[in-house]
């Protein structure tokens, strides 16, 4: 062999087996690193326990933190009332995460004459961006009195309300009763807003917001999901140690939004658990929930509005305005059901964990194929309840408290359309998800964390020809917050 | 005739001994904590191995990485957390001054310490606080060179009685608890502001009146165990040898009536008496609207 040659190959070798000496040392740093890794500092602050404690991995919620939250953000060891704390200290946390990311749609409309031959085209955008912004504040007004207000923004610092509600503790000295008055996220045991994955595709539970198309590309005309936070009462009872969770909530039909935006109508969302233990593998829960709400199929009064700016001209040169139509606030009528429910199971056989969730959707007939319920007005022929099924699988494998590797999959099947005429499969989606966090160091004052994350959504009839439609997406960020 | 020559190795071998025996003794080292430790609670076998990893999720911000209580929010908290390295612990089962039982470290995890940043942990499994117990014992060697104390014997609580009470009180001058605990249990005692922990630090005695949880537990026979054990690490020392079986109890059923915010058989059989009755509601101070929970 040619020495040179020889020696080439014994120098490329030799470089990389210290690139690979150097990766192992690295990843061996970021598993052996056990120093202990933080939550909502606010929290941590005032109690001076790691975020660790109260989370798994924040912001999603140990059994312990699940405790504390149920319990009224109470310890209960008389150190709970502010009075306790230093008077300068004030409960607030906000998080934010720049970011990088990627966004790819399969099949978006374009101008013609940017793709030749055709008005669709992938569409795929990448660059460095910022997330949201939120401000936390919440705790103990006194013992038994403890309230949340969290004004968020998106990326462009508009704000709004995303939660903010006050609660009695352990009313009568009891922790079966709970009164909680406002808006506030619903108590659904797989938290959406304690979410692991950040993404436009995987930001949220597909299955918490699901809604089948009336037609192709004609989605139902009203809005919910029980991923959002809603305005609402809500009585929640726990056994002492929190095995046992059982909650009802009576709410405004406005999926959250404030100003009474649609109707005079309400919903109910029920939810219930039980936790039990399996020798060493952990704390295993099982439950179920369920939300029958109404939704309006029309307005009493629409307001007509004329566009400001010119969208045309006419033949003699003179502008042309248009016109938008939108509900007038409050007036709608008509209401009808939905239904939505869903069973459980939390799984945990020691550092791994599943969630396992099957999910029934319902609509009535009206809203499934977006027809007003006028006095005396009939259903279209060949008009259903649209129904549907869902299954969500997210798996977690935490090496120790500061690394965690994340798993997703959700499905939705419609098992009956609209309309006898669509496509059984019209809407059908598939979700699925997988990214890693860690959280370089652990402490009772900030938290920090390197995330990265991919997710894709498949979903049949959703292009705008009514196509299976792919989105991907794909991130990595600086998850912060102090 | 003396043995001259037997007398003198004698001699040598009785100074040189014990001078090899102390040799050898300053010559070994230390006893060291043992690295695996198990913990047994009732059918349960706890494992250091997996209590290090809910250690160092849950508990080191305040105890520490090492388990000497020098967390980063120990600075922060105005009672120290437990020093797991010196291995003394309040609220045991066994008399003062030795190892407590795992079953009392366990129940300690699980109830948390009522008046201080310990919260309770019932929130994890059994299979973990097991597991964390074992965890501790391998901070300080003292679980290598002894082992717990013998559990002190509780007697069957007599029945309640107005005289039971009485003689309480009597007790609870008697031992002058009030210099400490003050005359109505508020812990303002003419003593209260002079004591301090092992740790140097200030420490209040137990106000009666704020709650029906002592540090130990809510039952009266935990109020039993604390005084007849003693708060290791505190001045509230142990009366087991001052203090009969059946006294005790008496002790505890008087004790009960100084929670005067709190429904008890004891205090409802106190009030019950005019006497009684006078002195409670003497005493009694409604809630403060403060939300702090705690009484002037």
């Amino acid at each position: 062999m040619d020495r040179s040659r020889s020696k080439d190959i014994r120098s490329s070798l030799a470089r990389a087996g210290k690139v690979l000496l150097y990766s192992v040392v690295l990843v061996a740093i970021l598993l052996i690193d056990t120093r202990p890794a933080s939550a909502l500092p606010a929290f941590a602050r005032k109690y001076g326990m790691p975020c660790s404690s109260c989370h798994e991995a924040w912001p999603m919620l140990s059994p312990f933190g699940q405790r504390f939250k149920d319990n009224g953000y109470q310890m209960g060891n008389d150190r709970d009332a502010p009075i306790f704390q230093q008077a300068a200290y004030w409960p607030v946390t906000f998080r934010i995460t720049p970011i990088w990311h990627r966004e790819s749609t399969s099949q978006a409309s374009v101008d013609t004459a940017t793709v030749p031959g055709g008005g669709l085209a992938k569409i795929t955008t990448q660059g460095f961006d910022l997330s949201g912004l939120d401000f936390h504040t919440g705790g103990t007004l006194a013992n038994n009195f403890s309230f949340y207000v969290l004004p968020s923004s998106d990326n462009t610092a508009s704000f709004h309300f995303e939660s903010v509600w006050a609660r009695l503790d352990n009313v009568f000295g009891t922790p079966w009763i709970n009164i909680k008055l406002g808006k506030f996220e619903l108590d659904n045991l797989l938290s959406e807003k304690r979410i692991l994955t950040l993404t436009n595709v995987a930001g949220v539970y597909e299955n918490y917001h699901f809604q089948p198309f009336s037609a192709p590309g004609v989605p139902e005309n009203y809005t919910f999901g029980i991923g959002d936070n809603q305005l609402g009462l809500e009585w929640l009872g726990h056994s002492a140690d929190d095995r046992t969770r059982v909650s009802a909530a009576l709410l405004s039909a406005s999926d959250g939004t404030v100003g009474l935006p649609t109707s005079r109508g309400y919903g109910g969302f029920f939810a219930a658990s039980r936790a039990f233990e399996i020798g060493s593998l952990g704390l295993q829960r099982v439950g179920g929930f369920a939300y029958v709400g109404q939704e309006p199929t029309y307005y009493q009064y629409n307001l007509t509005t004329t566009t400001t700016t010119p969208i045309g001209v006419t033949a003699t040169g003179g502008p042309v305005y248009g016109t938008t139509t939108t509900p007038y606030a409050g007036t709608g009528i008509g209401n009808k059901l939905i239904e939505r429910y869903g069973l459980l199971g939390m799984w945990y056989i020691k550092k791994f964990d599943i969630t396992t969730i099957y999910f029934h959707g319902h609509d009535n007939a009206w809203l499934g194929t977006d027809t007003a319920a006028l006095p005396g007005a009939v259903l279209p022929a060949g008009a259903h309840a649209p129904s549907w099924n869902g299954a969500l699988f997210e798996s977690h494998y935490m090496f120790n408290p500061q690394i965690i590797l994340i798993n997703r999959f959700e499905l939705d099947r419609m098992s009956q359309q609209a309309f006898s005429s669509n496509p059984s499969n019209l809407g059908n989606a598939n979700v699925l998800t997988f990214g890693a966090r860690y959280y370089p160091f652990i402490s009772s004052r900030a938290g920090f964390a390197y995330h990265a994350e991919y997710a894709i959504i498949w979903q049949k009839g959703a292009s705008p020809v009514f196509t299976p439609l792919a989105t991907s997406s794909l991130l990595f960020g600086f998850d912060f917050d102090f | 005739m003396l043995n001259i020559k037997k007398i003198c190795l004698n001699v040598a071998v009785a100074l040189i001994l014990p001078t090899a025996v102390f040799a050898q003794q300053a010559d070994q080292p230390p006893a060291k904590p043992s690295k695996h430790m198990e913990s047994h609670i009732g059918n349960m076998t706890g494992h250091s191995e997996a209590g290090a990893q809910l250690y160092y999720r849950y508990c080191w911000g305040c105890h520490g990485a090492r388990g000497n209580g020098d967390g980063e929010n120990a600075p922060y908290l105005n009672i120290l957390p437990r020093n797991f390295v010196a291995a003394t612990f309040k609220c045991r089962s066994t008399p003062t001054g030795t190892l407590p039982l795992d079953s009392d470290l366990y129940n300690s995890i699980g109830r948390g310490f009522n008046f201080t940043n310990m919260p309770s942990w019932i929130a994890l499994t059994a299979q973990n606080r097991a597991d964390l117990v074992a965890f501790i014992k391998t901070f300080s060697a003292r679980w290598v060179t002894e082992k717990p104390g013998d559990p002190i014997q509780i007697p069957t609580e007599p029945k309640l009685t107005v005289e039971s009470i009485k003689h309480g009180g009597e007790l609870f001058q008697k031992l002058e608890c009030w210099k400490c605990h003050g005359q109505e249990g508020r812990g303002d005692g003419p003593s209260a502001s002079t004591l301090t922990d092992s740790n140097d630090q200030p420490i209040r005695p137990y106000n009666f009146t704020s709650d029906n949880r002592s540090k130990c537990g809510r039952t009266n026979a935990d109020l039993y165990k604390i005084f007849m054990t003693g708060l290791d690490g505190t001045p509230m020392p142990s009366f087991a040898d001052v203090v009969k079986p059946e006294e005790a109890w008496d002790l505890v059923h008087y004790l009960r009536t100084l929670q005067y915010n709190n429904k008890s058989p004891e205090l409802a059989l106190w009030i019950s008496t005019p006497e009684g009755k006078a002195i409670v509601e003497a005493k009694r101070v409604e809630n403060t609207n403060t939300g702090s929970g705690v009484k002037p």
